[in-house]
């Protein structure tokens, strides 16, 4: 109730809300805000709160519902940053964040502008193949490579009677070849998602600008990039701050595909995070310092990005 | 016009390049279902008779059975709470308008940007204390209210006829009758496109489900696929015949709403 309250005295002074003829305004206000209560409750109790609760836990330390503040409180962060395995995950997880994302963004990118052809023959067919893989699950799609990829599996059998290897290569057990084939299959995976939200931005530019410089005899590279990339500029900020934000929070495919190994050189920061927090000797005091070192990387890099691309106008 | 065709040659040889790599391995997965553990690891190309023995085989492993219920359960019902009280949340913050209401909005947003992780240790511990552990309501009602659902329905919202509303009001409707009996039959693509990610995003989710829901009967088909492929011996076969079986209702989903899907993905963004 305080909230509506609350709501009144501000109302009374804001400018007049839309159609405040249709209904006496007060009364109206008050309807949108029943309407909404419900949904911003449960993202209070859901996300922000858990939040807030997860900063506090990661300044005590104990075992189970023991738990005691930490001395000094930073001492969880402090420990953080001496663990050979935490530093271990995050330079994984960055592995994956600098190689992967820009590889899948520029595949995405010139997928998008081909499908973008006006010319272009049995483009539903080539946009359903490309897009397929975002029909299943990471659990799934995991499983299936970690079957390609077995060491008496189905890659190496073609790549032996292709005579391009002379003898099985261990893919899964060997730390270059097990981080090759994560990055694969997360190319494998999001290419196609990134490549719709490239479709749909393609969809709203201005189609004149392209044929203008096609008449100017620019090829169709320069067309490309000059004049096509420019324009998908806020699209291209958007997911790279989504893949960003999603490459930090890899789990399902280090937990499936890879199991971290070998030793914990495939492993993601949430992997580590979730073998803290839920499996051997739980501690979720120095779990949550983690959860929050991922939370700080997220906000961090995405307010990075937005400088950068703020800059290039 | 000839020499246009030409250029257009390497355009055509990297999609076709591209849509095989995104195809095969679910080609790979299908291929697999039929065949026994060694014909997956001999590379056997096409199917083969072995369906119903690693059906059966897949049976006696895990509880398939209870894994569909459950996940089906959880989409499902995630499904439908998602849609009503996300939508109704847009359709009030863009109808009834307000500086109020556009400064919590900007709020919400900001939960986007909170990774799951960051709030997975004290989400357990609530549903733990109000003893939902192992509970389908544990995995459903964290994915009821989205910010971005919400964005959603609000964004579709702005193009929902002012005229309709008016014509309702004259014709004595109250609020909440307007919003269920004009308002949702008005807006059904915008529910389509949220219905499909909002399913395939809960059928699919992995790691909530795994930390909350402890016991193997209360288990996911993530899970049971997950589980199935831990064992010191993986029957490839039956492996496969599992993801399979774990992909089908989505693939299918995708394959007959991909359009919505799209639109469900990029449409709180315009």
């Amino acid at each position: 109730m305080s909230s509506t309250t609350a709501e009144g005295a501000m109302v009374a002074s804001a400018p007049a809300p839309r159609k405040r003829r249709m209904l006496p305004s007060q009364r109206h206000n008050l309807t949108g805000w029943v309407f909404l209560i419900p949904a911003a409750l449960l993202i209070l109790i859901t996300s922000f709160w858990p939040m807030f609760e997860a900063l506090l836990l990661s300044m005590q330390t104990g075992k189970g519902t023991n738990l005691n503040w930490a001395e000094p409180l930073w001492y969880n962060y402090a420990r953080l940053f001496q663990d050979t395995t935490f530093k271990l995950t995050l330079g994984n997880t960055f592995v994956y964040l600098i190689i992967q994302v820009p590889i899948m963004l520029v595949l995405a990118l010139v997928l998008a502008n081909l499908l973008n052809n006006p010319n272009l023959r049995w483009k539903g067919l080539w946009r359903t193949a490309i897009f397929l893989p975002c029909a299943v699950s990471l659990v799934s799609y995991s499983l299936v490579f970690r079957t390609m990829f077995a060491t008496d599996g189905f890659v190496n059998d073609m790549l032996m009677g292709m005579n391009l290897i002379g003898e099985p290569i261990n893919w899964l057990g060997q730390t270059g070849t097990a981080r090759f084939v994560l990055i694969l299959g997360l190319v494998w995976r999001w290419t196609g998602y990134n490549m719709v939200f490239y479709l749909a931005a393609l969809q709203n530019i201005d189609h004149s600008s392209i044929e203008a410089a096609r008449v100017d005899g620019a090829n169709s590279w320069r067309t490309f990039w000059y004049v096509t990339v420019p324009q998908l500029k806020p699209m291209i900020l958007l997911t790279a701050i989504m893949s960003t934000n999603g490459t930090l929070q890899l789990f399902d495919e280090s937990f499936n595909l890879t199991r971290g190994g070998p030793a914990y050189t495939t492993m993601t920061m949430s992997h580590y995070l979730y073998e803290l927090s839920f499996q051997k000797n739980p501690n979720i005091g120095y779990g949550s310092a983690l959860s929050y070192v991922i939370l700080i990387l997220v906000a961090v890099l995405a307010l990075v990005q937005m400088k950068v691309g703020d800059k290039r106008d | 016009m000839t020499r246009y065709k030409w250029r257009q040659v390497p355009g055509y040889v990297f999609l076709t390049v591209f849509s095989i790599f995104s195809v095969f391995p679910l080609y790979f997965m299908a291929v697999s279902a039929t065949n026994t553990s060694q014909d997956v690891l001999g590379s056997r190309m096409i199917p083969g008779g072995n369906l119903v023995q690693n059906f059966t085989d897949l049976l006696g492993a895990a509880d398939l059975w209870s894994a569909m219920l459950n996940s089906a359960l959880i989409a499902v019902g995630t499904t439908v709470l998602a849609l009503l009280v996300s939508s109704i949340a847009g359709y009030g913050f863009e109808i009834y308008h307000s500086k109020g209401k556009d400064r919590l909005m900007a709020v919400l947003l900001l939960a986007m940007m909170i990774p799951f992780a960051a709030t997975m240790i004290p989400l357990f511990r609530l549903f733990a204390n109000i003893g939902l552990l192992n509970s389908t309501w544990a995995v459903i009602i964290p994915a009821i209210a989205t910010p971005f659902l919400i964005l959603l329905f609000r964004q579709a919202s702005r193009n929902f006829p002012h005229e309709m509303l008016e014509a309702a009001r004259l014709d004595g409707l109250n609020e909440v009758a307007i919003f269920f009996r004009i308002y949702m039959p008005t807006m059904r693509s915008t529910y389509a496109a949220a219905a499909v990610i909002t399913f395939m995003a809960a059928w699919n989710n992995f790691l909530w489900p795994k930390v909350i829901l402890l016991k193997t009967e209360y288990q996911t088909m993530p899970m049971l696929i997950s589980n199935l492929s831990a064992g010191y011996v993986t029957n490839y076969g039956v492996l496969m015949l599992a993801v399979l079986l774990a992909s089908l209702p989505t693939m299918v989903i995708f394959l007959i709403l991909q359009r919505s899907f799209a639109a469900g993905m990029t449409g709180a963004i315009k």
